[in-house]
């Protein structure tokens, strides 16, 4: 059976011209680029070309360009580099309550750490709010860290924004951009960012690298200690296969933006006016129009995510849900509460991400077999419009957990 | 996290869906906010044989794959033996379940229960 892959906010496969270009790094340029002779320094230069290939993406300086093994761990050394270095100056760290683990699990090992962090809700939308921001700057605020476009929701933030703000005040910002690059324009001159953390296996390269944007001048620790890789601030010996085609990657998404973009967009709308039109007690999660162009998010009433998932992979489509069965854990997604949703709403979300080779024939094709899965599992479902969760009775409500 | 064969054939083609006419025995239990729900009804004779059983649910496919076999298993069962009943033998039934799914099979089991609890109340009401 043909699959429908819609889960390109999880990860993308890796383009064959990326693929070709980094597979010459695993044996005829092997030498580690931190030898003098020959077979070192050629591969050095390849790494070199790479920065310059993800500088140029988001109009960076290629000395700002710092790679990493991930974008998690470039969010973990942005907050705990910066934390470090200037906890002298304060211990306050505002950030936002839907960002992604990487941010909001890092702020948590830091209040642990002595450290005070501020998290700034959203509203029904996902977005924060400016003001809540300057009224949560302090004195002794030494980072602001808010994501560029979520994840789940696919909410774009005020970037620009927050950044003239908090640069007023002499604060570091940091933005995760991980979903963002690839899918809307990256420009850290523009966005008054001085951290940005990036990830190649989002735009169509492999996992396993990422980069931090660090603004020349900016104090921050290090966070991997050892050589004298990345210019000393972040040791262990270059992954120089994925790093070339991370520049590959990023030099395509770039290229390739607009008309990535355009495309998606118009899926996307054709998927939400789809299913809004066609399928009941149905709400479309995240802004209306501040939304990444790929980015689909809904909630169906009465049903639960994880068995939307496992109806839509059994006719060949790959989606993703903020359902607690399917992350794992007993709560639904942080983000989904953080809107506003009840808890028994969230779980009933489902996820569709579009990439550059979705097509309109694969958006038709779920919007249909969609309609008969959900009408398959509210039939099966005890709550419904007239029956609703709220006067349903519950001989154990907190039974297993 | 992997299913069983058995666990996705019950999900995708569930026995006992829906409401029996004349259930004199309903229990529900779990909580939206956990993400599962199940409501199992059983129609009792007067020989307390559970003549038929079935199953509304909402949740996950773990949730609707143990209410559908748990139905299965429970009908044609006399009160006593299916007030024996445990979550463990649905497990074995479906071939296992993943870890963080064994609760949808305690969720059943103790469905069963209220819904006999259900009829015992009713009973003693008459």
């Amino acid at each position: 059976m043909k699959r429908i892959y819609l889960d390109h906010a999880a990860t993308t496969p890796v383009d064959p011209t990326v693929v070709e270009a980094m597979l010459p790094f695993f044996t005829e340029y092997f030498g580690n680029p931190s030898s003098v002779y020959t077979e070192g320094r050629g591969v050095k230069k390849s790494i070199e070309a790479a920065r310059l290939q993800i500088a140029k993406a988001i109009n960076a300086d290629p000395r700002e360009i710092y790679f990493t093994g991930s974008g998690s761990e470039a969010d973990n050394w942005a907050i705990k580099g910066i934390a470090m270095k200037n906890q002298a100056k304060g211990k306050h760290i505002i950030t936002s309550n839907i960002e992604h683990h990487a941010v909001l699990h890092t702020c948590e090992y830091l209040e642990k750490q002595g450290f005070e962090v501020t998290y700034l809700p959203v509203d029904e939308y996902g977005l924060i709010s400016l003001d809540d921001l300057r009224n949560a700057i302090r004195k002794d605020t030494i980072l602001v860290t808010i994501m560029f476009a979520n994840n789940e929701i696919g909410t774009i933030e005020p970037i620009k924004e927050i950044g003239e703000i908090v640069k007023e005040k002499g604060i570091i910002f940091h933005t995760d951009a991980v979903q963002a690059l690839g899918n809307i324009p990256v420009d850290v001159k523009d966005l008054n960012v001085d951290l940005l953390s990036i990830s190649a296996h989002k735009i169509y390269g492999p996992k396993g690298i990422g980069a931090l944007f660090i603004r020349k001048g900016v104090p921050i620790d290090n966070l991997i200690h050892g050589g004298a890789q990345e210019r000393k601030k972040r040791a262990g010996t270059e992954n120089t296969a994925e790093i070339v085609a991370f520049g590959k990657a990023a030099e395509m998404a770039t290229e390739q933006l607009e008309e990535n973009a355009a495309h998606m967009k118009k899926l996307r709308d054709l998927l939400i006016k789809g299913v809004m039109d066609k399928i009941p007690q149905v709400r479309l999660n995240g802004h209306p129009e501040k939304r990444l162009p790929g980015n689909v998010n809904f909630c169906f009433d009465y049903i639960e995510g994880e068995s939307i998932l496992l109806s839509l992979d059994i006719i060949g489509v790959a989606g993703s849900s903020g359902s607690a069965c399917t992350s794992g854990s007993l709560d639904p997604s942080h983000v989904l509460l953080a809107i506003g949703l009840p808890a028994g709403v969230a779980h009933g979300s489902l996820r569709l991400t579009i990439g550059k080779h979705t097509t309109e024939e694969d958006i038709n094709y779920v919007v249909e077999n969609l309609i008969q899965i959900i009408e398959r599992l509210r039939k099966m479902s005890p709550i419904n419009a007239d029956c609703p969760i709220d006067d349903a009775v519950f001989d154990k409500a907190d039974h297993h957990h | 996290m992997e299913y069983t064969d058995v666990v996705m054939e019950n999900f995708t083609c569930p026995k006992h869906v829906g409401e029996i006419e004349g259930a004199n025995g309903i229990g529900q239990v779990g909580s939206p906010a956990c993400g599962d729900i199940m409501k199992i009804f059983l129609k009792i004779n007067d020989d307390g044989i559970i003549e038929d059983a079935s199953f509304k649910t909402f949740g996950c496919g773990a949730a609707v794959a143990s209410s559908s076999m748990a139905t299965d298993m429970i009908i044609g069962k006399s009160i006593e033996e299916a007030g024996k009943f445990k979550n463990s033998d649905v497990v074995d039934a479906l071939g296992g379940l993943p870890a963080e799914k064994i609760h949808c099979s305690v969720l059943a089991a103790e469905a069963i229960q209220a819904a006999i609890e259900d009829y015992h109340n009713k009973k003693a009401q008459q």
